[in-house]
């Protein structure tokens, strides 16, 4: 237990204490920083319904081929005629097709199901990245300074005021003809998507992982720890690192939804996931079809639509829980 | 006042110089493609392919292309003066294309953004001022829905609910209207729907923005001060409240204004509006690298140049900000 969060646990026992002789002589229990996080989050109860929103979706996600074959539906790349009308006009939701069928009979339940794949597994790791490039980025600037920080410093202020994402889709497109990047070794599709969302996340993280260090590099408990004979590297593990999970976590919860958001506009300009069905890829596909096939547009973009409505919400109240004196507290 | 504008200034400078060195790299070292080959089109005899390769300077060292380049894109340098190379499509000159485009731009996003303004603003306010009432409750949650809804699935919606040909009440000229439009005020019916669906993400994100800034605003000492010495509660709050609470919507403002008039794309695209996106993104569809490349360079300038107009214009608007 590092001695940060170490003596705010003191603090929270010192309050249970109180309560325990006001309440009665129950077994004194402390909390830990988690735990109070959690008892202030599960009070939102429109993020909590939406937290389990997410836990299906991820499980969805994951074992969506299992779920095809359960529920007997095609995979997502298989065509069929026979799911066309006597005009060649797909057929719309039933009980065999829920989501309806595309234009050359694939069936867009499948595809909807395979688009949560693609969506989440961009978001997660374009997210973790940037936040863990950020943060080291961001802690080792803030604790060494000097020249390093000087540098770190003015590489995030560029980037910062740079276009990044008009750069980034120039970027895409560049790369999206068959030929490819690099004499063909940064093809399109995830790889760039994640390039572009990490580039563009990671200042914003380290500009303000930087700024926490700064000044809890000058708390008494470092300075304790440090007399004690602490090494660098315990102290930024052991005693800041701890201090950080909270912004961390707000940042992260941030930048997820808005990384699916962005996935899918590249998408839906056919510069980002090429190969698979993403929902930005297959709304896309829907606008064509719009007067003949509502269903084309209209279930991937709900899926798209709940998903990042989810993320925020839950994304809103994880900064309430964190920050009880907020603005949004009630 | 007058130093700081000249280091903001030198910035500016700095950072186009840096991006037009960045867009070099993406379209012309990146790609594996042969340029000469794209521009040529379908199956060329190799002396045409070798033709163009001398015609657009590619026979030359990576250096010498971006002198060249540099020469295309600033005025007084290189010969053919500025017009951000050749498309590949029909070998019009970029600049001038992307200029004609530039006024249905501008009328897209201007109207959008009184839009959003007009809604934001409001809602935010009264939001911050009943915190927590249904009201509050109700506009917040109707803002996150929107913020969380991609403009082109919004605008797919519309379509499908309003468009005079395929909607359920067929009551708006939608997709393709506006290019069939000859009146200004045909041109402004067929942007009807383009304006809300645009605005309606911009609105909601101001409307949280300005709230948030309000209720804390609203905590400060000075507010407390002011109610006490007896203002009414309408003064306090706006002459009080949102005049400070309105300036970072400035900041917000100025740079959401650049990124539009570098190209509504994913909008122009939707509605099917020609403006600069509309002209990027038919780029993209044929991989057209200097048009894109162009359209970037243009956005890029405009966002740059917006952040420059926002912080000069803060020392202005802003008494506690001092240079």
């Amino acid at each position: 237990m590092s001695t940060g969060t170490g003596a705010s646990d003191l603090l929270h026992a010192e309050d249970q204490g109180i309560d325990q002789i006001v309440a009665g002589n129950a077994p004194v229990a402390a909390r830990s920083p988690l735990q109070l996080f959690w008892r202030r989050f599960r009070r939102d109860k429109v993020a909590l319904v939406a937290l389990v929103f997410i836990i299906l979706l991820v499980l969805v996600a994951i074992f969506a081929p299992l779920i095809r074959n359960l529920l007997d539906t095609p995979s997502p790349g298989a065509t069929s005629t026979d799911t066309l009308d006597d005009f060649g006009l797909p057929e719309g939701p039933s009980s065999e097709h829920l989501f309806g069928v595309d234009t050359i009979g694939r069936d867009l339940f499948s595809r909807v199901l395979e688009g949560a794949r693609v969506s989440l597994l961009v978001a997660f790791i374009g997210t973790g990245l940037s936040v863990t490039i950020g943060v080291a980025l961001g802690m080792i600037a803030g604790f060494f300074r000097g020249w390093v920080d000087t540098f770190i410093a003015r590489v995030i202020d560029i980037l910062l005021a740079f276009p990044v994402l008009l750069l980034g889709l120039g970027l895409a497109s560049a790369c999206s003809t068959k030929e490819g990047c690099l004499g063909g070794a940064l093809q399109p599709g995830l790889t760039i998507v994640i390039f572009i969302i990490v580039l563009s996340n990671w200042p914003y993280v380290a500009r303000i992982i930087r700024g926490q260090v700064l000044s809890l590099r000058e708390k008494e408990f470092v300075e304790a720890s440090r007399s004690l004979g602490a090494s660098n590297m315990r102290i930024v593990f052991r005693e800041i690192l701890p201090n950080l999970v909270a912004p961390i976590i707000v940042y992260a919860s941030l930048f997820i939804p808005a990384n699916i958001l962005l996935e899918a506009s590249l998408s839906f300009l056919g510069v980002g996931v090429v190969d698979k069905p993403s929902w930005g890829l297959l709304l896309s596909d829907a606008v064509s079809q719009l007067d003949s096939a509502w269903w084309l547009m209209f279930f991937p973009g709900m899926a798209l639509l709940l998903t990042v409505l989810a993320f925020n919400l839950v994304g809103d109240g994880m900064q309430d829980a964190l920050n009880p004196k907020g603005t949004r507290q009630k | 006042m007058a130093a700081y504008i000249a280091r903001r200034l030198l910035w500016v400078v700095f950072l186009l110089f840096t991006i037009s060195c960045i867009t070099f790299v993406i379209f012309s070292v990146l790609p594996a493609g042969d340029p000469a080959v794209a521009r040529a089109g379908k199956s060329p005899s190799p002396q045409l392919v070798e033709t163009i390769r001398v015609q657009l300077g590619l026979d030359k060292s990576k250096p010498e292309q971006f002198v060249n380049y540099i020469g295309d894109i600033l005025p007084f340098v290189g010969g053919n003066g500025v017009n951000f190379g050749f498309s590949y499509q029909n070998n019009t000159e970029v600049l001038p294309e992307i200029l004609e485009r530039l006024p249905v731009t501008i009328f897209l996003a201007s109207g959008a953004v009184i839009l959003w303004l007009s809604i934001g603003i409001p809602i935010g306010v009264l939001s911050a001022v009943k915190t927590g009432s249904w009201l509050d409750r109700l506009a917040m949650g109707i803002a996150l829905l929107f913020i969380s809804a991609p403009v082109y699935f919004l605008g797919l919606v519309a379509l499908i609910l309003f468009d005079d040909q395929i909607g359920v009440w067929p009551i708006l000229p939608g997709n393709s209207a506006y290019g069939e439009a000859d009146t200004f005020l045909g041109k402004a019916e067929a942007l009807i729907m383009p304006w809300c669906v645009l605005a309606a993400a911009f609105a909601a994100i101001y409307a949280r923005f300005l709230r948030g800034n309000l209720i804390d605003t609203l905590q400060e000492d000075y507010i407390r001060t002011a109610r006490a010495k007896g203002l009414s509660e309408r003064r306090v709050v706006f002459r009080h409240g949102v005049r400070a609470a309105i300036t970072p919507i400035v900041t917000l403002l100025g740079l959401d204004i650049g990124i539009l008039l570098g190209g509504a794309i994913l909008t122009e695209t939707v509605f099917n509006i020609p403006g600069i996106g509309r002209y990027a993104y038919g780029a993209i569809t044929v991989s057209d690298l200097p048009v894109i490349q162009g359209t970037v360079l243009f956005g890029a300038f405009f966002i740059v140049m917006m952040s420059l107009i926002v912080d000069i214009l803060y020392a202005f608007i802003d008494p506690r900000v001092r240079y």
